[in-house]
């Protein structure tokens, strides 16, 4: 990057900048403020929420046949009790890990192309992790007595068993779901004060007022502002490996072959960074066209992100060699009739898409011209996505549909509610995504403008 | 331009950090009342029966054995409820015109079962044997307390699982002589001496309690209950 940061001091026209030329604090505040503000509610935005809504509502449906027939509704059956639930919880909660890298790490690491795409990013983290958070839930079966997970003081004097990863997931989740939170609306309040000064509607002012929590924008509210935002900082850093990494041991606790390489950890959090940034591009590849946001979020972003996943996607590629070498180093049957099955058995395609989808198809992104192609990125983006789902589908059935005797061997089959409780959960993920972009600046108007600043003064300085 | 919020809005606001604690203090607090409170257990709650039997009276005052009705209790998981036949063995000869017993009286004449209300009932995922608590010297009183003094029988206990493990994690404390199990008025041996009794008692009925540190502990074991 160090050679890419040069570029800025060259001259005042920089022909690869990460913001748009031409840009000063007022324009800055006027686009991005004007999309929540003054923009008119188009057609576009209301198919597209009408579309999720009614997922969501399918989402609803599922929900309410689960509580009244109970999780049979699903595929699962024994010997594979973990299906599209548990396949769906780890991929969503991947898929988060992005935008807590791009929101903690790398403002830790000073990097400033971070800025224009970090507000949504943790807007998809949340999202994210709320329709991960509900897999779990929905798959005990008897959904109203989740607080079971919880320790806490009981008339039945029992406690969670406090040796599974089970139950650390409960609090990795949960930490991760707060700590997000938290992060998003620490961030959030300095723009809530900007839309709550420029609202014209009464009611628009009260309610950014209340959340804006009366920020003036003082030297001391900034300070404490800056102090925060590192605080959370230095909290999230942390829960971007340790999520996926327990996420990792819930597998690995189990006796089912294939679930045991010590890869798993660091294989996975990569995985989930390699998802996630799939999401990220898929989401800002539409949203800079609709919203006509180039000049802020780049071809250069859309290049550094094809780049990380490029990376993380080459670290998979590792563990998945690893996996397959273990299995036959091990010597042990089931392991290499695990790692055969995968090659050769009922399920193969899925293994050899997903090995297409993951491995070989983003190598493309080795070329500068794919990654500055936005349709081919965005394609690229949703190969990433199928290939990391598919990747979950095949650790998780098929381990479990073929164990040590083959008398207890069996199929796995989703059911149509399968395919409507994960459809729903876009419906849910994209509902509230479409009212996010609608309420709240997708873009931080504060971090840019303090981008702006920046730039300028390189600028003048040389 | 006009100010959106008054200037109390500020104090509102602070209030609102230590009220969001308090309230969730508060209400947790009271979440747990309730769930002891005898309202939502029906611990001591009396109920009407179709004949307001009194435990009193007949286990108490006349001092009939508890086995005499409920007859199944040291071979069986259920104690029994006692046909009209076994009511009538007495009250064919006594009270054979109290009022009170008409509901009884019309059993016995239409071979009907008096449909009396169930005081303690455990769900049914929790296997329960009342044979092998009595035979291991655990006292009808120990759980159904001071039956002899009620005239209409209420629930002495919460039923809650706590309340089934205070016994199975310590049963030295609650265990009495054989021979006393069927005493409605029983007194264990006051403080330490309980202990003493009831740790030879457990080695005795051969109470399966850990021995050593790291032993299983048979009666706490889920699959013991929960079958």
């Amino acid at each position: 990057m160090a050679s890419e940061g040069s570029h800025n001091t060259v001259g005042v026209t920089d022909p690869d900048p990460i913001i748009g030329p031409g840009h000063t604090f007022e324009t800055v505040t006027d686009k991005i403020s004007a999309i929540v503000l003054t923009r008119p509610v188009t057609p576009g935005w209301v198919l597209g929420l009408l579309i999720s809504f009614g997922a969501l509502m399918l989402l609803n449906m599922v929900i309410t046949l689960l509580m009244i027939k109970g999780v049979g509704i699903w595929g699962i059956r024994i010997p594979t009790a973990w299906g599209f639930a548990i396949v769906n919880f780890v991929w969503w909660i991947g898929i988060g890990h992005a935008g807590t890298l791009i929101s903690a790490i790398l403002l830790l690491l000073h990097q400033r192309w971070r800025t224009s795409i970090n507000r949504f990013a943790e807007a998809m983290t949340l999202f994210a992790v709320m329709c991960a958070g509900m897999f779990p839930l929905l798959h005990m079966g008897r959904p109203w007595l989740f607080f079971y997970l919880m320790p806490y003081p009981n008339p039945m004097w029992t406690w969670p068993q406090f040796r599974s990863p089970l139950v650390w997931d409960v609090f990795a989740v949960s930490t991760y779901l707060t700590v997000s939170l938290l992060f998003w609306f620490v961030g959030l309040i300095p723009d809530l004060a900007t839309l709550r000064d420029r609202a014209k509607n009464k009611a628009a002012k009260i309610i950014y007022g209340a959340l804006a929590m009366g920020w003036r924008g003082s030297a001391m509210h900034w300070f404490r502002y800056e102090t925060a935002s590192l605080l959370l900082a230095g909290l999230a850093t942390p829960l971007v490996v340790s999520v996926h990494t327990v996420v990792s041991f819930d597998f690995t606790i189990g006796i089912i072959p294939g679930w045991h390489t010590t890869i798993f950890p660091p294989y996975f959090v990569a995985g989930a960074i390699y998802s996630g940034f799939a999401m990220v591009l898929t989401l800002a590849i539409p949203i800079r066209k609709f919203y006509h946001l180039e000049d802020l979020v780049t071809i250069r972003h859309l290049d550094i992100m094809a780049k990380v996943m490029l990376g993380t996607g080459l670290i998979v590629a590792y563990g998945y060699l690893i996996e397959a070498f273990l299995a036959f180093y091990s010597g042990d049957q089931y392991e290499i009739y695990m790692m055969t099955n995968r090659f050769k058995g009922p399920y193969a395609p899925l293994y050899w898409m997903l090995i297409s989808c993951n491995i070989i198809i983003p190598q493309l992104l080795w070329s500068k011209k794919v990654r500055r192609n936005v349709g081919l990125l965005f394609v690229l983006s949703l190969v990433v996505n199928t290939g990391m789902w598919l990747e979950r589908f095949v650790i998780i059935v098929i381990s479990l549909s073929r164990d040590f005797i083959p008398s207890s061997w069996g199929m796995y089959y989703p059911t149509r509610w399968d395919w409507a409780t994960y459809i729903g959960t876009f419906g849910l993920f994209f509902t509230l995504f479409f009212l996010f972009i609608r309420v709240l600046p997708m873009i931080s108007i504060v971090e840019v403008r303090s981008l702006v600043a920046e730039t300028n003064e390189e600028k003048a300085h040389s | 331009m006009a100010q959106i919020f008054h200037r109390s809005s500020n104090f509102a606001a602070r209030l609102s950090i230590f009220g969001g604690v308090v309230i969730v203090g508060l209400l947790s607090f009271a979440l747990y009342e309730i769930a002891l409170s005898p309202w939502y257990t029906q611990q001591f709650v009396k109920r009407q029966q179709p004949v307001p039997f009194s435990h009193r009276h007949h286990a108490g005052e006349l001092g009939i054995d508890c086995r005499y009705c409920h007859t199944s209790v040291e071979k069986s998981s259920f104690a029994g409820v006692p046909p009209t036949q076994t009511c009538m063995t007495c009250h064919s000869q006594i009270w054979t015109n109290a009022a009170m017993l008409e509901p009884v009286r019309q059993s016995y004449r239409d071979d009907k079962s008096i449909e009396w209300i169930r005081v303690n009932a455990l769900p049914d995922f929790v296997y329960f044997d009342h044979s092998i608590h009595v035979a291991k010297g655990v006292g009808c009183t120990t759980c159904h307390g001071q039956i002899a003094e009620m005239p209409l029988t209420e629930r002495a206990g919460t039923l809650y699982m706590s309340w089934c493990l205070e016994c199975h994690r310590q049963p030295e404390k609650y265990v009495r002589p054989k021979s006393e199990v069927f005493n409605p008025y029983y007194e264990p041996p006051p403080g330490d001496e309980q202990l003493k009794l009831g740790k030879e008692l457990v080695a005795e009925y051969k109470i399966q309690v850990p021995q050593h540190p790291g032993d299983m502990k048979p009666l706490q074991t889920c699959s013991t209950c929960h079958r």
